[in-house]
């Protein structure tokens, strides 16, 4: 078996006496996903922002694999080099696409500005990938130059995506990907975020209170509750034979379907 | 004995020692803006306060002011901010490029080439070249601090999808020394390539957003763009309508009510200079020693 | 672990904790014991509610173990594997090329076809795309699945139609033990032949079956021995 991509120990977060999330262990291998399941306020939400880099911890390690194979702990990294891992190595899908998004840049340029980033000077190529991206997330290339501010919300979530994978990141983040989309919409959504995770092997770590698209998108799955880990393990084992009574209660609010 | 109303140059020389040092640091740093602590003046933001402040630090009795608004000298904005310091600082003042030592201007570079012992002062109104994609100023000074630019490739972007080229005409956004994005405040774009290798020194005030920054002479500047959309400088088809120049910045200007206009120098030095030397353009009537005044009905 | 065997079940015990209900506890099976090996086709008997399927989702972890182990040779290197042990990532190695499963419904995915649910294990093992839809087409139309229903998601078919889909894709792989959840519930007489010839030719090419049959003529015709679970089945002692 290779490396772990993402090696997380003994996490913690305070926010003074309050503990966010705390005794956090996990790891994550090249080309899986991860879904942390859990209600609002468990500590899912601190927990990603902490392993992306978004939020400083009070206490423990965070091991990421860099692609030259070194394997340091994210505070050992320079913030230039933490910003740069962001943008091209990285990618965080927000709930919201407006907080992932330029609203008032064009769909191109959205997703060509991490491009841009690392150097890309030939609007001819950017332009190119960028509709090629758009095709792949299902959005209408004759809309490469519309706002996002005049697309619909599966439309922008899947821009958002789009803008994420140009750089042919090795991790994503995402904090409730269809949580603000209609029923109708997260499915295609989903869906297209399934295919694209298999199609790149991308590591991905999914935020979701929604216990079917973490079955759908996950292998493994670690349920929390009050800032602790209640449970882990291969997602449809902690989905089919559930061992914590958390765990119990929240399969068994989930209607048979 | 009556007590001066005004220290020399408007601002006390505590004040200037201040601004002297961030313009030091700003030429020590090409392209780095250098926050100061901008005073109030006595005319409104907009004005020219941050290029007004600036020249009052480094003006000397022994200079010659030269003060530019969009390349006249007879603007509002220029005869007001000579006017002053004529009266604050009781400096020679002059409309002859080549006669300044210390040329304020506002959105032009004068177009005969400056010289080594002249300093251009340039008032500037939003110094941030990523403020347009960026609010945060937390967010931008990390930018620039870690030369985060793809942003103003984004901006650059996004005129070549709109308009099918770089439809950035003025303030268009330049790198110095391979280091700092810089805004060079709204000069045409044509004026980019003179702010690179100038004799020059050349310095930025920004009184209202409180930043000055600068190029020392010599200095590198690469206007920014794409290698299938290279920078160009904008182009004129016909030349100076008073004086016949080429390869000039021009003005357009109506000349009647039935869609008449004529292009002009922007530069009004270098226009009046020019046909004091006996250059006659196809815009005027008759040959005569009044050129300047016709311009001046023409307008 | 005998010499020769893919996979041996020792003295594996499962039962269920709900906590929900004051920490009851289910007793399911205990002291499970077998082997399996290649092309043999062992059924797991006895009545209903007895733990058959329990021990079928153990085998492939699906279900967590209380004690005991399942061991796994791996095909390749001959190592042996216990994937009891509850390492999530040892079971998903041996899900991919260890066992493969047809379970009693399909898990549909929505949006997705027919044709490339059947083909996607066969993409996942890295088979050329093109390749892979060409051999899922094969198999659908050998389980009599109108050309038709190829390219449309499986959501609107009939229990059936799904299930021959889900035999599609269990059956497409060649992994060197399959699991078998009743898979011919709920087909007619034709396409539970179709069946049964095709797990005849797998047992013919070594692979080890382990299923749950309830129907007696497809019983008959492939399997070699016959496990009663009963015999392992913890609810009588309580």
């Amino acid at each position: 078996m290779t490396d772990p991509i993402l090696s997380v120990r003994g996490l913690e977060k305070r926010y003074g006496s309050f503990v966010g999330c705390t005794d956090i262990a996990f790891d994550v291998w090249p080309g899986e996903v991860v879904a942390i399941v859990g209600e609002s306020g468990s500590g899912k939400t601190t927990l990603l922002n902490c392993i992306s880099g978004r939020l400083e911890r009070s206490a423990g390690e965070i091991r990421y694999r860099l692609r030259d194979g070194r394997f340091p702990d994210l505070a050992e990294l320079s913030e230039a080099e933490r910003r740069f891992l962001m943008r091209t190595d990285w990618g965080f899908v927000h709930q919201n696409p407006a907080d992932g998004l330029r609203m008032r840049v064009s769909a191109g340029a959205n997703v060509g500005e991490r491009l841009m980033a690392v150097g890309a000077r030939h609007y001819g190529d950017i332009r190119r990938t960028a509709g090629d991206w758009l095709s792949r997330v299902e959005i209408p290339t004759v809309r490469i130059d519309d706002q996002p501010i005049a697309f619909s919300g599966g439309m922008r979530q899947r821009l958002q995506i789009a803008r994420n994978l140009v750089t042919h990141p090795r991790l994503i983040f995402m904090d409730e990907p269809t949580g603000g989309l209609d029923v109708s919409v997260q499915a295609r959504v989903l869906d297209l975020l399934r295919g694209l995770v298999t199609d790149l092997s991308l590591a991905v770590v999914i935020v979701t209170h929604d216990l079917a698209v973490a079955r759908l998108l996950s292998q493994r799955m670690i349920v929390m509750k009050g800032g602790h880990i209640v449970e882990a393990g291969l997602t449809d084992r902690v989905l089919d034979d559930p061992r914590h009574a958390y765990t119990q209660l929240l399969v068994a609010s989930i209607p048979e379907s | 004995m009556t007590l001066p109303t005004y220290n020399f140059a408007y601002l006390d020389e505590q004040t200037k020692r201040m601004i002297r040092r961030a313009i030091l640091k700003g030429i020590a740093i090409p392209g780095y803006q250098v926050p100061f602590a901008s005073r109030e003046m006595p005319m409104p933001y907009g004005w020219g306060t941050g290029g007004v402040q600036v020249t009052a630090a480094i003006l000397g009795p022994d200079d010659v002011l030269k003060v530019i608004d969009q390349g006249a000298d007879d603007t509002t904005n220029a005869v007001s901010i000579r006017a002053f310091f004529a009266k604050t600082a009781n400096v020679a003042t002059t409309t002859k490029t080549a006669d300044a030592t210390i040329i304020q201007t506002r959105h032009r570079i004068p177009e005969e080439r400056l010289q080594a012992h002249q300093t251009l002062v340039f008032q500037v109104p939003i110094p941030e070249p990523l403020r347009f994609l960026e609010p945060r100023e937390t967010e931008t000074r990390v930018m620039h601090g870690l030369e985060e630019y793809g942003l103003v490739h984004v901006k650059l972007y996004e005129d070549i999808a709109q308009h099918g080229h770089i439809a950035t005409t003025y303030a268009y956004p330049v790198k110095v020394e391979d280091r700092y994005v810089m805004d060079p405040s709204p000069i045409p774009k044509f004026d980019n390539p003179k702010l690179g290798r100038s004799p020059a020194l050349q310095l930025f005030g920004a009184g209202r957003e409180k930043r000055i920054y600068a190029l020392p002479p010599f200095t590198e500047v690469a206007s920014l763009d794409f290698e299938d959309h290279p920078f160009t400088v904008q182009r004129f088809s016909r030349p100076c309508a008073l004086c016949n120049a080429t390869g000039v910045y021009m003005d357009e200007v109506v000349t009647d009510d039935r869609g008449g206009r004529m292009f002009v120098c922007s530069d009004t030095d270098h226009c009046e200079t020019r046909q004091a030397d006996g250059h006659r353009g196809p815009g005027l009537p008759q040959l005569g020693p009044h050129a300047a005044s016709d311009r001046e009905s023409a307008r | 672990m005998p010499e020769g065997a893919l996979l041996s079940v020792r003295d594996v015990a499962k039962s269920f904790v709900m906590h929900l209900r004051d920490g009851v506890v289910l007793p399911v099976v205990a002291n499970v014991r077998f082997d399996l090996f290649p092309g043999e086709c062992v059924v797991l008997g006895g009545p209903s509610g007895v733990g058959k399927s329990s021990i079928l989702r153990m085998v492939y972890g699906n279900y967590a173990i209380d004690a005991g182990s399942v061991l796994m040779r791996d095909p390749s290197t001959g190592e042996i594997r216990d994937l009891g042990a509850g390492d999530p990532r040892l079971v998903l190695a041996i899900r991919h090329d260890g066992i493969g499963y047809v379970s009693q419904f399909l898990r549909a995915v929505p949006r997705v076809s027919a044709v490339e649910i059947v083909a996607e294990p066969l993409v996942a093992r890295g088979v050329d795309r093109a390749d892979a839809l060409l051999r899922a087409r094969d198999l659908l139309t050998r389980l009599n699945l109108p050309e038709t229903l190829h390219g449309l998601p499986p959501a609107t078919f009939s229990g059936g139609e799904k299930q021959r889909v889900n035999i599609a894709r269990g059956f497409i792989t060649d992994h060197p033990v399959l699991l078998l959840d009743e898979p011919t519930a709920s087909l007619d007489a034709e396409n539970r032949d179709v069946v049964t010839a095709m797990i005849r030719e797998k047992l013919a090419r070594g692979t080890a079956v382990l299923g749950i049959f309830h129907d007696q003529p497809v019983r008959d015709a492939v399997a070699t021995r016959t496990i009663d679970v009963a015999a392992f089945s913890a609810r009588k002692a309580v």
